[in-house]
């Protein structure tokens, strides 16, 4: 669910606004820098991809379900700058044309899921694959934690700006703290898992594709020569 | 919400709307929604001048009032929200069919409601009354990056490929005899969105090894079309201007 218009004041929404452009201006540039000519068409199907994915429903209980959202699976797809360009861009969409999120709250949005999910939620990526031991398998592990966590992150993002700029008064702010990140915490235990199971399936077969496993499989190959397990270069389909 | 319904969303008519430039348009959305935002809730009487001249901007543009209002089902889950917030909120009570309502929050609650649903009318305008195309040109205009536009063209060009790639795929599940109940369905599913990105990926590979033998260099070329008239500006700030002027006078009064 994203913000909608008139639940955060003017001021708050206009400067995270400000913060949301800048991040994602300089997504921009390290993830052109990265992929050259091939950011446009390879981030716009990665876009198109998480967008996709927010469509497929996974049934919970009782005729309930829920989706993906998928700021950390892109980024230890993709990488991640170009993951979070891709939610930014994702978001900008949903709000402009769909009316899924206020465009004025547009800026809040891409901070939380873009900036703080995707991001953030890299960030943990990387420190707890540090943490693990350095195999293959612990990939997924780390992306299910670090997907498991940037979703209550985003939502303290949300309690932060609230905190700041929100229109309703008397709302006790840790009782707003406590709701919004007890059932974030929820939806995290269904996005790890999510997240773990589809890193898992792509890190089997095709593993160059995995952002966030390069070092570890360049460790690995060179481990393991001669013969390299992964292939240096991924094979573009003629 | 089906990626199909980029193109649905559009109703075509001849209008004065759907001939004004993209970028005045969403000028126009952003500027309004901001004055709307900073309206002080307890102004009650400004919001129904808002929505009096969104309703004029609906019959400008000749869509039906039944389109927009069955359009105005994303806005459900802020309903839902806002409705609790009554319930939840502290401070001075008030009782209301045996219910003890707090005060702030009954005011919380409207505040939300009504400028969230402004906000969302507005969309719904902009959306029926501009081609997606003719959106990400005027984002263009507009000086958002090229390559963010460029990125969300791509998107919005492939979300049809991959919304069908999944229904082939929903296609084949239920065809080996796979139903989605409950938490055992996950795996399934999660294979299903690994192969997604994979054919996702690779299609982006071999839509950028196209390009490139078509001489794509990185950048798109520029599609030169004539800059806005004032009287296009005009036409497309006055809904924000008239509600500026309805928001000063609310602050004053």
């Amino acid at each position: 669910m994203h913000i909608p218009d008139g639940f955060i004041d003017a001021p708050t929404s206009v400067a995270f606004g400000v913060v949301a452009a800048a991040g994602i201006g300089y997504c921009l540039r390290r993830g052109s820098a990265e992929l050259d000519d091939r950011a446009a068409p390879l981030a716009g199907l990665t876009a198109a991809f998480v967008f996709a994915a927010q469509m497929l429903n996974f049934p919970v209980a009782a005729g309930t379900s829920g989706h993906l959202l998928g700021g950390v699976l892109a980024a230890v797809l993709v990488g991640p700058w170009i993951g979070a360009t891709c939610l930014a861009v994702v978001l900008l969409l949903q709000g402009l044309f769909f009316a899924d999120g206020g465009i004025t709250a547009l800026g809040l949005n891409v901070t939380n899921m873009s900036l703080l999910g995707a991001l953030g939620g890299y960030l943990i990526f990387r420190v707890v694959l540090r943490l693990l031991p350095q195999r293959r398998t612990s990939v997924p592990v780390a992306a299910a934690v670090a997907a498991g966590l940037s979703v209550p992150i985003a939502a303290a993002g949300f309690v932060l700006q609230f905190a700041i700029g929100g229109t309703v008064e008397d709302l006790s702010l840790r009782a707003v703290l406590a709701a919004m990140v007890g059932v974030h915490v929820l939806i995290g235990l269904g996005e790890a898992t999510i997240t773990f199971l589809t890193v898992g399936l792509v890190l089997r077969s095709r593993p160059d594709l995995v952002h966030g496993a390069r070092g570890l499989l360049r460790r690995e190959s060179a481990r393991s020569a001669p013969a390299p397990v992964v292939p240096a270069v991924p094979a573009a389909r003629p | 919400m089906g990626a199909g319904h980029a193109h649905a969303l559009y109703v075509p008519r001849e209008s004065l709307l759907h001939r004004l430039p993209a970028q005045c348009k969403i000028a126009a959305v952003v500027l309004f929604g901001l004055v709307v935002v900073s309206t002080p809730a307890r102004s009650f009487w400004a919001f129904g001048a808002y929505a009096l001249l969104l309703l004029g901007v609906v019959l400008t543009a000749r869509l039906s009032p039944r389109l927009v209002l069955r359009r105005m089902v994303v806005e459900v889950p802020f309903v839902v929200f806002a409705l609790l917030l009554p319930l939840v909120a502290r401070g001075d009570r008030v009782d209301v069919l045996g219910l003890s309502l707090s005060q702030s929050g009954l005011l919380g609650a409207w505040n939300l409601l009504a400028k969230a649903t402004l906000g969302v009318i507005a969309s719904i305008v902009l959306a029926s009354t501009t081609t997606i195309r003719d959106l990400l040109h005027g984002l263009e205009r507009l000086r958002l990056p090229r390559q963010l536009v460029l990125i969300a063209s791509f998107m919005v060009r492939y979300a049809d490929v991959l919304a069908a790639e999944m229904a082939r795929m929903k296609v084949a599940r239920e065809s080996r005899g796979f139903t989605a109940t409950g938490l055992r369905a996950w795996p399934v599913l999660s294979a299903s969105l690994g192969a997604l990105f994979l054919r996702s990926y690779e299609r982006g590979e071999r839509v950028h090894l196209a390009m490139r033998s078509r001489g794509f260099n990185g950048t798109m070329p520029v599609l030169r079309r004539a800059a806005p008239t004032a009287g296009s500006w005009a036409a497309a700030l006055a809904l924000p201007a008239s509600a500026g002027l309805v928001a000063v006078t609310a602050v004053l009064a």
